[in-house]
């Protein structure tokens, strides 16, 4: 288990948007977790990512509490993410928006910085290296000069998953990173996600409404419905399970 | 190591400025040198107010505070002891004070490094938190800065602020230091510091998604702004020779903050263009202040006429360009041909 929820609570004011929620994400795996608006899945990830803390329960990462951290610190463990809306750095350039992601790994100091002593020259010219060939993979290389916001929407996903994939993360958080593309534009997403997992060796876990990419996509779904779990195992079962329809379409058995 | 082509066109500048700081200082009019004086100062003042307002995003109000305390700590370095017993009419100067003395540049560094230390100080509590509270501490902290002078005679000489102050500095300290505080804020921007300020200015909690340590970025910004605000301090002690309380006001962060937005928050060089058309434009218009001969039809003295006619061209200006002249690019991305 790379990532386990054990007992999660998590309460706004008088809302509980996450109820004793607990499951485990296997090394390796994709995950997807589902389920109608205001299940409390984006919440799910902002506690894993440190933008929340939990009313209760606690998460590991790596058989190692996260609980309490704070989010630059779980990056640095390993946990990627990326956000519903796309929220790119709107003044800068793609490659500077994927040099983000590398800013822990370049090793050098303000003074060095100010300096311009070589090991800022080496240090930089080894992440753009690193940032161009990113981009490479996700095809989007020839934008690299141009500015983030000016891209298409589809391009703009790929450079935040490729600003998440930077930070060298074990387990990369995708919230709906289908939302909003055709479905040419799906298929090369998923194709590119099922290659950077294999290569870099993620487990991922995704919130995703497109059942049909959810369907081919994941290993494993768990479904959400106000903040309690319904659901978990394969996600063609899912689509099958009466509580699950039940959650999406109204329960029909009492009407 | 090979030269780049694009940075000839900095060589360039770089040489074509320190050729007119020399040039400046040995053939022009003292008051041309002045003026010259002036800008250099503000340049450096605005550079570093750009890092931490237009770079970092951060809206603070701090030089006045910063450039008080560089300019009194230089002063008091400056200021011979026999000198300031004379000086400190309400009450005697506290041994600390008397014991103070070096020559101009450690003076300069010691005001940078104070002003650095406070704004450390303040960053600790304001940068915790989120929000605006950045200009609110900031705004409060100058007010205590000057509430602090007058009300310390021991330390300050009260409100009858500090004399005689040697004048060492001239336009090649104000020059030289502002190409360093532009070569050191270019330094920075190009650098993951730069990037992690931007990114902190864009979108705060992607940037710490990217795990980028906001609260140091933002620190790291205001350290560096509070520093070079300092030293600009110093220098405006030496150049002036004479400072109070009453002469750090709200009025000087104010009058940077229009440079900035004029020249575009987040360009350095849009810093550097605002000082000229700020400083160097409110001087050109005093003609306007004094007797006209328009068509053989005298006008009159309007003194005041030039801060309205000022104050049209900054308004028409801004509507014509509202994200400042060079927006959040520097000149040397103007030169290169820009993708969009």
């Amino acid at each position: 288990m790379i990532l386990e929820i054990k007992n999660v609570t998590m309460k706004f004011g008088g809302v509980t948007a996450i109820d004793n929620l607990s499951f485990g994400v296997k090394s390796g795996e994709i995950f997807g977790l589902i389920g109608p608006n205001g299940a409390g899945k984006t919440t799910i990830f902002n506690i894993i990512t440190g933008n929340y803390k939990q009313t209760e329960g606690e998460v590991y990462f790596l058989h190692e509490s996260i609980s309490g951290l704070k989010p630059n610190v779980i990056v640095r463990k390993g946990i990627a993410r990326t956000f519903q809306n796309i929220r790119l750095f709107k003044s800068m350039t793609v490659l500077e928006n994927v040099l983000i992601g590398f800013h822990n790994q370049a090793n050098y100091t303000f003074f060095e910085s100010i300096l311009r002593l070589p090991r800022y020259f080496s240090n930089e010219k080894r992440l753009k290296a690193a940032a161009m060939d990113i981009l490479e993979r996700f095809g989007i290389a020839k934008f690299a000069d141009y500015n983030a916001t000016a891209l298409s929407y589809g391009n703009q996903r790929k450079v935040e998953i490729a600003r998440a994939l930077a930070t060298e993360p074990k387990l990369l958080l995708l919230d709906e990173p289908a939302a909003g593309m055709n479905p040419i534009e799906t298929e090369d997403l998923s194709n590119i996600i099922r290659n950077i997992k294999n290569e870099y060796g993620l487990t991922v876990l995704l919130i995703e409404h497109d059942m049909k990419f959810v369907n081919n996509m994941c290993d494993k779904v768990l479904v959400l419905d106000y903040g309690e779990e319904i659901f978990e195992g394969k996600p063609a079962d899912a689509i099958l399970d009466k509580n699950v329809i039940a959650a999406y379409l109204g329960d029909f058995t009492n009407a | 190591m090979l030269i780049e082509k694009k940075h000839f066109l900095q060589i360039f500048f770089l040489i074509a400025t320190i050729w007119f700081i020399w040039y400046a200082q040995n053939h022009l009019d003292p008051y041309t040198v002045s003026i010259l004086n002036n800008i250099a100062i503000f340049a450096i003042l605005a550079l570093s107010y750009n890092l931490i307002n237009g770079i970092a995003g951060q809206f603070s109000l701090e030089p006045n505070g910063f450039v008080a305390i560089g300019a009194y700590v230089t002063a008091l370095f400056l200021i011979p002891g026999s000198d300031k017993l004379d000086m400190f009419a309400l009450e005697d100067p506290a041994p600390i004070v008397m014991a103070m003395h070096t020559s101009f540049l450690p003076a300069l560094i010691m005001s940078g490094i104070v002003a650095t230390a406070i704004a450390f100080i303040l960053s600790v509590p304001v940068f915790r938190v989120r929000g605006d509270y950045l200009a609110i501490v900031t705004l409060g902290f100058g007010f205590i800065i000057r509430i602090y002078a007058i009300n310390n005679p021991k330390y300050t000489n009260g409100a009858m602020g500090l004399n005689d102050i040697p004048s060492v500095a001239n336009l090649y300290w104000c020059g030289f230091i502002a190409v360093i505080t532009f070569i050191v804020m270019i330094n920075i921007i190009y650098s993951k510091f730069g990037r992690a300020m931007k990114a902190v200015r864009d979108d705060e909690d992607a940037a710490t998604a990217m795990g980028v340590n906001t609260f140091w970025m933002k620190t790291y910004a205001f350290m560096t702004s509070a520093f070079f605000e300092g030293i600009g301090g110093g220098l405006m002690a030496s150049l002036l020779t004479t400072i109070s309380p009453d002469q750090f006001t709200f009025l000087l962060t104010f009058q940077l903050l229009i440079i900035i937005v004029l020249g575009g928050l987040g360009s350095m060089s849009g810093a550097i263009l605002g000082t000229i058309l700020v400083m160097g434009g409110s001087e050109w218009l005093r003609f306007l202040d004094q007797n006209m001969n328009i068509f053989g039809y005298n006008t009159g003295a309007h003194p005041g006429l030039r801060m309205v006619v000022f104050s049209i061209l900054l308004i028409v200006m801004m509507l014509f360009a509202r994200r400042g002249l060079f927006g959040n690019k520097e000149l040397t991305d103007i030169f290169k041909r820009t993708k969009k």
